[in-house]
C-alpha cells in the first residue's frame, strides 16, 4: 500500500497536464463532474444575488441598491438558478451515473457531450458578461415582451442574455440528444426497458422533455435578437407585433422547465428510497407511467401562467383542469414512495435524511401550487410573493433538497470517499429550518399584497416583519452550503475509504470499483431483473424470480 | 477515447450487439431521431408565429406578392432531390458505388437549384416589391420563417458535399452506409418541412 502511495506521489502530473486532460476530456464521468463543479459555482454566484436582494428588501424604504440595480439582480439570479444551475447539475449527475447504470463504457456520443458541456459554460459566462457592458439585463427571467425590445432595454445586456440562452440552450439539446441514444441504443445485455434503474427511465422522459420544449426557447430568443438587431417586428406592439404571444410561447417552454428541473430529482428518489428502506420501489410499472403522463400533460399546461392575462373563459378553463390534471401522477409518484418506505427498515443515513427533506418541502409545493392552478385563486395571488414562495419550495424543497440526496448518496461512488455524517446533519438542519424561515413567510406577505419584483416598500403595508423573517432564514442557509463546501473538501482529503458499495445497493453503479475505471466495467455485465447487483451478491435467491 | 475496448457506436453501426432486440434502432439512429424531433419543435415554433402574424399588417407588402410558378419550380426539386438522395442509399447498400454517387451528385444539384431560386425569389422581394425583414409583420415572420429553412438546406448541402468529396476519394463504402443513411433522413425531414412551409406560406397564408 505505501509503496503504491509513493508511486502515485512520483506519478503526479503537472497541473498543466491536468488541466489538459479535463479541458479536452470526452469521459462522460469528467464532463458530468465538470458539469456538477460549474453548476455550484453558478449555485453560489446566485446565492450572493439573492442574498442581496434579501439584504435590500429587510428593512423599508431601504436605499441600500437602487431599482436598477434591484432589477438585474433578479433577472440574473432567476436566469443563473434555472439555466446554469437547475439544469446543469441535474444533466451533470446524468451524465455521470446513466452509462454506469445501464452498464454502458460511455455516452452514445462523447465529444458532442464535451460540445454540450462547454456551450453551456460558455453560454452562461456570455450571460455574465453582460455586467461588462455597464450593468445586467433588467427584464426579467421571463423577459415580457416588449420589455425586451430596444426602446425599453437599450443596453446590450438584453443582446448579451438572448445570445448566451441560445448558446447553452443547444448545449442543453445536445446534451438530451446524447441521453435518448444512450439510453434507447445501449443498455447492457438483457436490461430491457422495463428493467433500468428509475432514475435512469426518468432522465430518458427529461431529454424528451428538453429536445420538445428547448427548441421553442432557442427560437423566441433568436426573434429578439432579430427585433433589436435587425428591426423585425415579432414582439413590437408599436408595430402589430403580440406581447401576449411571447407569453404563450415563452410558458411552452417554460412550464415543461420545471418538469425538466423535477423529473430527474424524482429518479433520484427513487433510487434511494428503497435502498434505504430495504425494500423495492413500490409499483415501479406505476411510477414509469406516471413519469411519461407528466411529460405530456405538461406540455398542455403552459397558460395557467396567464390566467391575469385576460383569456376567454374557455382557455382559462382547460388550463385549469390540465393543471390540475398534472398533480394526479405526481400524487402517485408520491405515495408509491411513502408505500415503499411502509414497513421497511429506515435507515436515516445522509441521502434518506435529504429525501425526508425533500418529501416534506416538496409535498407543500405541491399543495400550493394545487392553489395557483385554479384560476379564481390565481386572479387574486399572480405575481405576488405567494407565487415566489410556492416555487422556491418546488425547487429548492424539491430540486435542490433532492440534489442533495443525490450528491451525498453517490459521493463515495464519484471520489472513493464517504462524506462526514455529522457535517452532512448540520448542513440539512441549517438548511431545513433556514429555507422552512425563508419561504413560509412570502406566502403570508404574498397573501397581505406583497407583489413580486417590486425593490422596496413601505412601513405602513405591514409586510416588514415577513420580510426580516425572510432575509434571517436565507442568513441561517449560508453557513449550510459553507459546511457543504467543508464536507466536500474534507472529505476528499480525509473522508473514510468508500468501498465499491457503501449502501449495500442495488444497481450497476455500485458493481464496479469507486471510483471507476474510465472505462467502467471490465467487463459488459449481463441483466436479469431491475436489481442486477442484489442478483450477483445473492446467486441463491436473486430477483429475475420474483420479476 | 484512447481506452482500449472502446468502441465509438458509429463504427458499429446497426448491428451493435447490446442492443436489446436487432429489430430495435442503434444508438445512433435514436440520435438522429432525437435530433429531428427538436427541429420539429424549432419548427413548430416559426410555423406558429407565421401563422399568428398572417394578415395582421397594416401597412407594406402583404403574402400576395408571392409568386407560385418559380415557388413550384423549386419545390418540385427538392421534393425530387428527397428520392434521388434514396436511390443513393439503396445503391450505396447494394455496393453500387458508381450509381451511389452519381445520385448523391444530383440530390446536391437539386439542392443547389433550390437555394439559387430561393435567392432568386429573395432579389425580387426586396427590390421589386421592398420587402425586408424589417418592412412589416409580414417580412418579419417571412424571411425568419423561409429563412430558417434555407438555413437548414444549407447544413444538409454541407453534410453531402462531404460525403460526395468522401465518395470521390474511394473512402465510402458499404460499411458506411449507417452514416449516410442518416445524412439522408436529414435531408428527407428538410424535404418535409418544406412541404409544410410551402403549404402555410404560398397556399393557405396567401
Amino acid at each position: 500500500m505505501a509503496v503504491a502511495e509513493q508511486r502515485r506521489e512520483l506519478a503526479r502530473p503537472s497541473w498543466t497536464a491536468t488541466l489538459h486532460d479535463w479541458v479536452t476530456t470526452v469521459d462522460h464521468k469528467k464532463i458530468g463532474i465538470l458539469y456538477v463543479v460549474m453548476a455550484v459555482v453558478f449555485l453560489v454566484v446566485g446565492g450572493c444575488e439573492a442574498l442581496l436582494i434579501r439584504w435590500q428588501l429587510l428593512v423599508p424604504r431601504s436605499d441600500f441598491l437602487g431599482p436598477d440595480t434591484f432589477n438585474q439582480l433578479f433577472t440574473m439570479h432567476g436566469t443563473t438558478m434555472v439555466f446554469f444551475m437547475g439544469m446543469p447539475i441535474l444533466i451533470g449527475m446524468g451524465n455521470y451515473l446513466v452509462p454506469l447504470m445501464i452498464g454502458a463504457r460511455d455516452m452514445a456520443f462523447p465529444r458532442l457531450n464535451a460540445l454540450g458541456f462547454w456551450a453551456t459554460l460558455f453560454g452562461g459566462l456570455l450571460v455574465y458578461f453582460s455586467f461588462a457592458t455597464g450593468g445586467a439585463p433588467a427584464i426579467g427571467w421571463f423577459a415580457y415582451a416588449p420589455l425586451t425590445e430596444r426602446t425599453f432595454s437599450r443596453s446590450p445586456a438584453t443582446d448579451l442574455w438572448a445570445l448566451g440562452l441560445i448558446v447553452s440552450g443547444v448545449g442543453t439539446t445536445t446534451a438530451a440528444i446524447n441521453f435518448i441514444a444512450t439510453i434507447l441504443g445501449m443498455r447492457a445485455p438483457g436490461m430491457a426497458l422495463r428493467k433500468v434503474p428509475f432514475f435512469v427511465w426518468t432522465m430518458l422522459w427529461t431529454s424528451v422533455q428538453i429536445a420538445i420544449a428547448l427548441p421553442p426557447l432557442t427560437a423566441i430568443l433568436i426573434m429578439i435578437v432579430f427585433d433589436r438587431n435587425l428591426g423585425a417586428h415579432f414582439f413590437d406592439t408599436q408595430n402589430g407585433g403580440s406581447a401576449l404571444l411571447w407569453q404563450h410561447l415563452f410558458w411552452f417552454f417554460g412550464h415543461p422547465e420545471v418538469y425538466i428541473l423535477i423529473l430527474p430529482v424524482f429518479g433520484m428518489v427513487s433510487e434511494i428510497v428503497p435502498v434505504f428502506s430495504r425494500k423495492v420501489l413500490f409499483g415501479y410499472e406505476f411510477m414509469a407511467a406516471a413519469t411519461a403522463a407528466i411529460v405530456f400533460i405538461s406540455l398542455g399546461v403552459w397558460a395557467h401562467h396567464m390566467f391575469a392575462v385576460g383569456m376567454s373563459k374557455t382557455e382559462d378553463l382547460f388550463f385549469v383542469v390540465s393543471s390540475l390534471l398534472v398533480s394526479i401522477p405526481t400524487g402517485i409518484k408520491f405515495f408509491n414512495w411513502l408505500a415503499t418506505m411502509y414497513g421497511g427498515r429506515i435507515s436515516f443515513a445522509s441521502p434518506m435524511l435529504f429525501v425526508a427533506g425533500f418529501l416534506s418541502m416538496f409535498l407543500i409545493g405541491g399543495l400550493t401550487g394545487i392553489m395557483l392552478a385554479a384560476a379564481p385563486w390565481n386572479f387574486q395571488l399572480t405575481d405576488s410573493y405567494f407565487v415566489v414562495g410556492h416555487f422556491h419550495f418546488v425547487l429548492i424543497g424539491g430540486t435542490l433538497f433532492g440534489v442533495f440526496a443525490g450528491i451525498h448518496y453517490w459521493f463515495p461512488k464519484v471520489t472513493g470517499r464517504m462524506l462526514s455524517e455529522r457535517l452532512a446533519r448540520w448542513q440539512f438542519w441549517l438548511l431545513y429550518i433556514g429555507f422552512i424561515m425563508t419561504f413560509v413567510p412570502m406566502h403570508v406577505a404574498g397573501i397581505l399584497g406583497m407583489p413580486r419584483r417590486i425593490y422596496t416598500y413601505d412601513a405602513d403595508r405591514g409586510w416588514a416583519i415577513w420580510n426580516q423573517l425572510t432575509t434571517i432564514g436565507a442568513l441561517i442557509q449560508v453557513p449550510s452550503f459553507a459546511i457543504f463546501v467543508v464536507n466536500v473538501i474534507w472529505a476528499l482529503r480525509r473522508g473514510r475509504p468508500a468501498g465499491d458499495d457503501p449502501w449495500n445497493a442495488w444497481t450497476l453503479e455500485w458493481s464496479t470499483t469507486s471510483p471507476p475505471p474510465s472505462y467502467n466495467f471490465e467487463e459488459i455485465p449481463t441483466v436479469r431483473s431491475r436489481r442486477p447487483l442484489w442478483d450477483l451478491k445473492h446467486p441463491d435467491d436473486p430477483d429475475w424470480e420474483y420479476e | 477515447m484512447s481506452e482500449a475496448g472502446f468502441v465509438h457506436p458509429l463504427d458499429v453501426g446497426a448491428a451493435r450487439p447490446n442492443s436489446p432486440s436487432p429489430t430495435a434502432l442503434s444508438a445512433t439512429e435514436w440520435g438522429m431521431v432525437s435530433f429531428l424531433l427538436s427541429e420539429v419543435a424549432f419548427f413548430s415554433t416559426l410555423i406558429v408565429t407565421y401563422l399568428a402574424y398572417v394578415g395582421k399588417d397594416r401597412s407594406g407588402p402583404t403574402p400576395a406578392i408571392l409568386s407560385l410558378p418559380l415557388v413550384i419550380g423549386t419545390t418540385i426539386c427538392l421534393l425530387s432531390s428527397s428520392g434521388t438522395v434514396h436511390l443513393a442509399e439503396r445503391a450505396l447498400r447494394r455496393g453500387a458505388v458508381q450509381t451511389f454517387a452519381l445520385c448523391w451528385s444530383l440530390t446536391i444539384l437539386l439542392g443547389v437549384i433550390f437555394l439559387l431560386g430561393t435567392a432568386y425569389e429573395w432579389y425580387g422581394l426586396i427590390v421589386r416589391d421592398h420587402l425586408t425583414i424589417s418592412a412589416n409583420l409580414f417580412g418579419t415572420t417571412y424571411y425568419t420563417l423561409v429563412g430558417f429553412h434555407a438555413f437548414h438546406v444549407t447544413c444538409g448541402l454541407i453534410a453531402l458535399s462531404i460525403v460526395l468529396a468522401l465518395a470521390l476519394r474511394r473512402e465510402v463504402s458499404p460499411r458506411h452506409a449507417i452514416a449516410v443513411e442518416l445524412t439522408s433522413w436529414y435531408w428527407h425531414f428538410v424535404d418535409v418541412v418544406w412541404v409544410i412551409v410551402f403549404t402555410v406560406v404560398y397556399l393557405v397564408g396567401r
